[in-house]
């Protein structure tokens, strides 16, 4: 079967409480498919992170993961203020977030540098005043 | 272990077939079959809530009944210290152990003796040096078995100390054989008083291959009303008890969690905050904790499905009761500070059962997503719950899996009958 099995999420930028959910259910998804939980834990890391960064930094946006017989790959999709220096952005301890958030506990600049470190590639395109899209990809060994 | 033995029975003419376990039910392991509510064994963890939640009372808990358990030559009571909430104002616990050995009971072995024990060794435990953090407590059987099921990853998190209960076990056992040489191990009957039907079900199977010293265990709700009848005023009981603060707050949640003096632990109640705080912890978004306290029942163990008071009052009077009790009245020797025995430890966790799986072939499983989504697209999601499945999604699932016919769903099925009505309409009108 050449053809994956696509997952669909919103993630509404209106709602902070909500963000994370659809990490939630894409592990769920993950685990009906018989996904190693090492993977699942990679994956769900990977997306939340990204999940997190469309709420804070872009108003949303939507996610897509799709699962091949040999690789995941989550597509994350935003129309926000996009990135203005990739590299900079993937140092760690580097970050934009307002205040607000961080006393939540986001915002230490891990985000993107998790992302990385949970995937095997990861592609990011951003044109400043159009939006980032991050595509990753686990590969199932 | 497809041959975990549960402890939730139904009664099959009390069961209307309505959707209320169904909906409630954590783990999805409840089907509507033939009007009648069936457990899934391979996803059921004991928690009880179709037991509390049913409102016709045809989901019971299984236990070993008290008269069969006073016939045996040498019985100890292990009384859950959430029996003590049971009471309206009790004054002291030594009424409550007192009237169990009214009823019959050669000895009786508090409980929250033994937590303060699991109390003082948990922190020494903590002290272990390379253990993952934050350490899970072990005494609720429904996390534990939730987390076996769902949560691989948090696996190693799981305190390997044994719980209170089977500390107690040990130790009354011990006891007995020491006052009682005459006695062989089969004359010997511990009785754990519990809350719930998961301690129950833990053990009946074990834990990983470690298997219980509890020989029965009994309902805290049947042991009330035998009490009640024995327990006087007027009449002052022994002193037995020996436990303080420390040993009743186990009861209740954040018992066990605040008797470590440390400030860096979270308490969590309820399935479902207890599911929140898993997945939270499972993607490793819950930083500088030390310690993870879970309780699948609100309020603790007195809000455990085996008892008979409400669980904020029964938690309101441990409140009273253990007002002038020492904080604690077992303590560890200095000798004893960096040290755990051997014997309380569990050593093998349980194997990952992934319930959730389609298929062990990956492959497979994808085409069965697929399949599963399409169906998903086409069904009315509103999740009533008719076909016997407690959502669109799960019906989707059991018909991919081939546990149910297709057409199951009496929206869908409706829908194409008035189709076909209005076709035959549109034919016959001239």
């Amino acid at each position: 079967m050449n053809e994956a099995v696509r997952f669909h999420f919103v993630v509404d930028g209106e709602d902070f409480t909500s963000a994370g959910q659809a990490s939630v259910q894409v592990k769920k998804n993950l685990r009906r498919l018989g996904i190693p939980p090492e993977i699942i834990r990679k994956i769900s890391i990977a997306m939340y992170e990204g999940e997190i960064n469309m709420v804070i930094h872009a108003d949303g946006g939507e996610a897509d993961v799709l699962v091949y017989e040999d690789r995941i790959v989550m597509i994350l999709t935003d129309r926000g203020p996009g990135i203005a220096d990739v590299e900079k952005a993937m140092q760690e301890g580097f970050s934009t977030a307002p205040d607000n958030v961080r006393t939540l506990g986001f915002g230490a600049g891990m985000g993107l540098p998790n992302m990385k470190r949970y995937t095997d590639d990861m592609k990011i395109e951003s044109v400043v005043g159009e939006g980032t899209t991050i595509t990753m990809t686990v590969l199932l060994a | 272990m497809n041959s975990y033995e549960h402890s939730v029975s139904l009664d099959l003419s009390r069961c209307t077939g309505c959707t209320t376990c169904l909906k409630h039910c954590p783990t999805e392991a409840i089907r509507i079959v033939d009007g009648h509510a069936k457990i899934n064994p391979g996803r059921c963890i004991d928690c009880g809530i179709c037991i509390k939640i049913c409102p016709n009372k045809a989901k019971k808990a299984t236990y070993s009944r008290l008269e069969n358990v006073l016939k045996k030559p040498y019985k100890i009571a292990l009384p859950a210290p959430a029996l003590y909430g049971q009471f309206e104002d009790l004054g002291d616990v030594d009424y409550v152990l007192q009237g169990l050995k009214d009823i019959g009971f050669d000895d009786v072995y508090e409980v929250s003796k033994a937590a303060e024990l699991v109390s003082a060794y948990t922190r020494n435990y903590l002290k272990t040096v390379g253990i993952p953090k934050p350490v899970i407590n072990s005494a609720c059987p429904v996390v534990l078995r939730l987390i076996s099921l769902r949560y691989p990853t948090l696996k190693e998190h799981i305190m390997q100390l044994l719980p209170p209960m089977e500390i107690a076990a040990r130790l009354a056992r011990e006891r007995a054989m020491a006052e009682h040489p005459e006695l062989s191990r089969e004359d010997i009957c511990v009785c754990f008083i519990s809350p719930c039907p998961a301690k129950v079900s833990y053990v009946r199977n074990g834990f990983g291959d470690y298997k219980s010293e509890v020989d029965e265990v009994l309902s805290i709700s049947d042991v009330y009303f035998s009490l009640i009848n024995v327990m006087r005023r007027g009449r002052e009981p022994a002193n037995l008890s020996q436990s303080g603060k420390i040993g009743i707050s186990w009861a209740t949640t954040g018992g066990e969690a605040s008797a470590l003096f440390n400030d860096k632990y979270l308490a969590a109640d309820g399935i479902e905050n207890v599911n929140r705080v898993l997945e939270q912890l499972d993607n490793g978004n819950i930083a500088g904790l030390e310690f993870v306290e879970l309780n699948a029942c609100p309020g603790g163990c007195v809000g455990g499905a085996m008892v008979v008071a409400n669980p904020f009052v029964a938690k309101a009077r441990l409140q009273t009761l253990r007002r002038y009790l020492p904080v604690s009245q077992t303590t560890l020797g200095d000798d004893e500070r960096d040290y755990i025995p051997e014997g309380y430890c569990f050593n093998e966790l349980p194997t990952y059962m992934p319930i959730q799986r389609l298929s062990t072939n990956f492959g497979e499983s994808l085409r069965m997503m697929a399949v599963i989504q399409k169906l998903c697209e086409a069904l009315p999601g509103i999740d009533c719950g008719a076909c016997g499945a407690p959502n669109c999604r799960a019906f989707a699932e059991d018909v991919v899996c081939g546990r149910v016919p297709e057409d199951g769903c009496v929206i869908l099925k409706n829908q194409q009958l008035e189709t076909l009505l209005k076709n035959k309409e549109e034919v016959s009108e001239p």
